[in-house]
């Protein structure tokens, strides 16, 4: 029984420790975060081939088709 | 007996001064912010390729550096890369164990790693001089599956497992350098910062964990999810994390003001998250389902704009090519599709 609280002890420490370090984070204000994410997506926009299309003369896994007329 | 009830005490304390701290800098939410901003418009993807050659349900993949080779891995017993441009098979590689549940692509192109069901993290050589592939590491000290793996080099892993802990291997010496531990539930899953300091972690105990990768301390623990998480990365610029869980939602936590700031959810949705991936941009979320189909997602708005149907089975794995040009989605129905 006391080993069972002994190790019990030495886990909530832990724990505790833990919570302490977490609890002394600097945090920005979400407002800056919000300002940071959204700037971020519209400046790479232009970039992201999924969100803009991938035109079938640049895409790798679509190499344009050849039209035959005989 | 007093001790203990005295540090429950400064535990829940704790607790309340973290919501505290997290409310005080809530002057702002993310949905003010970008009211204005226009949701993007319906996202059509289609399949360009299909890689056909596992025999059993696929559980994991991952795109190499150069975005064209993958790495899949399936119960069938095989780690298989791909050249996706050709669906041509690189390398089919027979695992002694096939109860496979993870696979790696090392960023130099020179590796793959896997592990499972057998608790190791078995690193395979793919520029043997002799050009076959066979394991040069097998990484055992988990006493848990392998349910993920990533590579920071040619000489370091990190992996997650059932027993609750994420290491950090010394490939060379096939040792461990650090032990991640803090979960109170299996690590179902990991993924590396944008510039290889941190990484983080998700557990069934329902959070995900940000960690210091040199120093082993655990900075940030994230909570809200109602159920296991599945899935986790990180967003492009490094600022935020993404989870998917079994609760049928995903959830965007920022780093900085070490908090939750949206969750992509609808009543329609009632099946958890298997899967998930960030476009290059990060303004689209790629998520695979437990029914099959994988929905995209406008990551700042929250809301639907995309689906990717065409999986007869459970979509387990889905990623983005660091290029951003395609994604992937991997399946229980043996098949791996390539769209954009």
């Amino acid at each position: 029984m006391s080993n069972n609280s002994a190790s019990g002890v030495i886990s909530l420490q832990k724990t505790v420790k833990q919570l302490r370090f977490e609890a002394g984070l600097r945090r920005i204000k979400v407002s800056q975060a919000a300002v940071d994410l959204k700037t971020f997506c519209l400046q790479n926009a232009q970039k992201d081939p999924l969100l803009m299309g991938v035109p079938s003369s640049d895409n790798p896994f679509r190499p344009p088709k050849s039209c035959a007329l005989f | 007996m007093g001790e203990m009830e005295q540090l429950r005490k400064e535990a829940e304390s704790l607790k309340d001064d973290i919501t505290a701290a997290r409310k005080a800098v809530q002057d702002l939410t993310l949905q003010d912010h970008v009211a204005g901003t226009a949701v993007v418009g319906r996202v059509q993807l289609k399949t360009r390729k299909t890689l056909r050659g596992h025999l059993a349900k696929i559980y994991a993949m991952h795109w190499g550096t150069d975005s064209k080779l993958c790495v899949s891995a399936s119960q069938d017993g095989k780690l298989i890369v791909w050249d996706s441009y050709s669906t041509n098979k690189v390398h089919a590689i027979p695992l002694k164990s096939s109860w496979v549940m993870t696979c790696s692509y090392a960023p130099s192109g020179n590796m793959v790693a896997c592990g499972g069901l057998d608790n190791m993290c078995s690193i395979y050589n793919l520029k043997a001089k002799d050009g076959n592939v066979k394991v040069m590491r097998e990484l055992a000290a988990h006493t848990g599956y392998l349910s993920c793996c990533r590579f920071l080099s040619d000489s370091e892993i990190i992996t997650s497992s059932g027993d609750c802990t994420c290491l950090l291997w010394d490939i060379e010496t096939g040792t461990e350098k650090t032990v991640f531990a803090g979960h109170l539930g299996d690590c179902m899953s990991l993924g590396v910062a944008p510039d290889f300091n941190t990484f983080i972690s998700g557990a069934c105990d329902f959070t995900a964990k940000l960690w210091d990768i040199r120093d082993g301390q655990c900075r940030q623990t994230f909570g809200g999810h109602e159920s296991d998480i599945n899935a986790i990365g990180f967003f492009p610029n490094g600022n935020a994390v993404i989870t998917g869980s079994d609760d049928a939602s995903c959830k965007l936590y920022d780093l900085r003001s070490d908090q939750e700031l949206i969750t992509f959810q609808d009543s329609s949705i009632m099946c958890g998250v298997t899967s998930l991936a960030p476009s290059l941009s990060g303004r689209l979320l790629l998520a695979g389902y437990d029914d099959f189909n994988c929905n995209i997602w406008d990551t700042l708005k929250a809301e639907r704009v995309g689906v990717l149907s065409g999986h007869d089975n459970r979509v387990s794995c889905i990623g983005v090519t660091p290029d951003g040009m395609a994604c992937c989605t991997g399946s229980w129905d043996s098949f791996l599709k390539i769209w954009n």
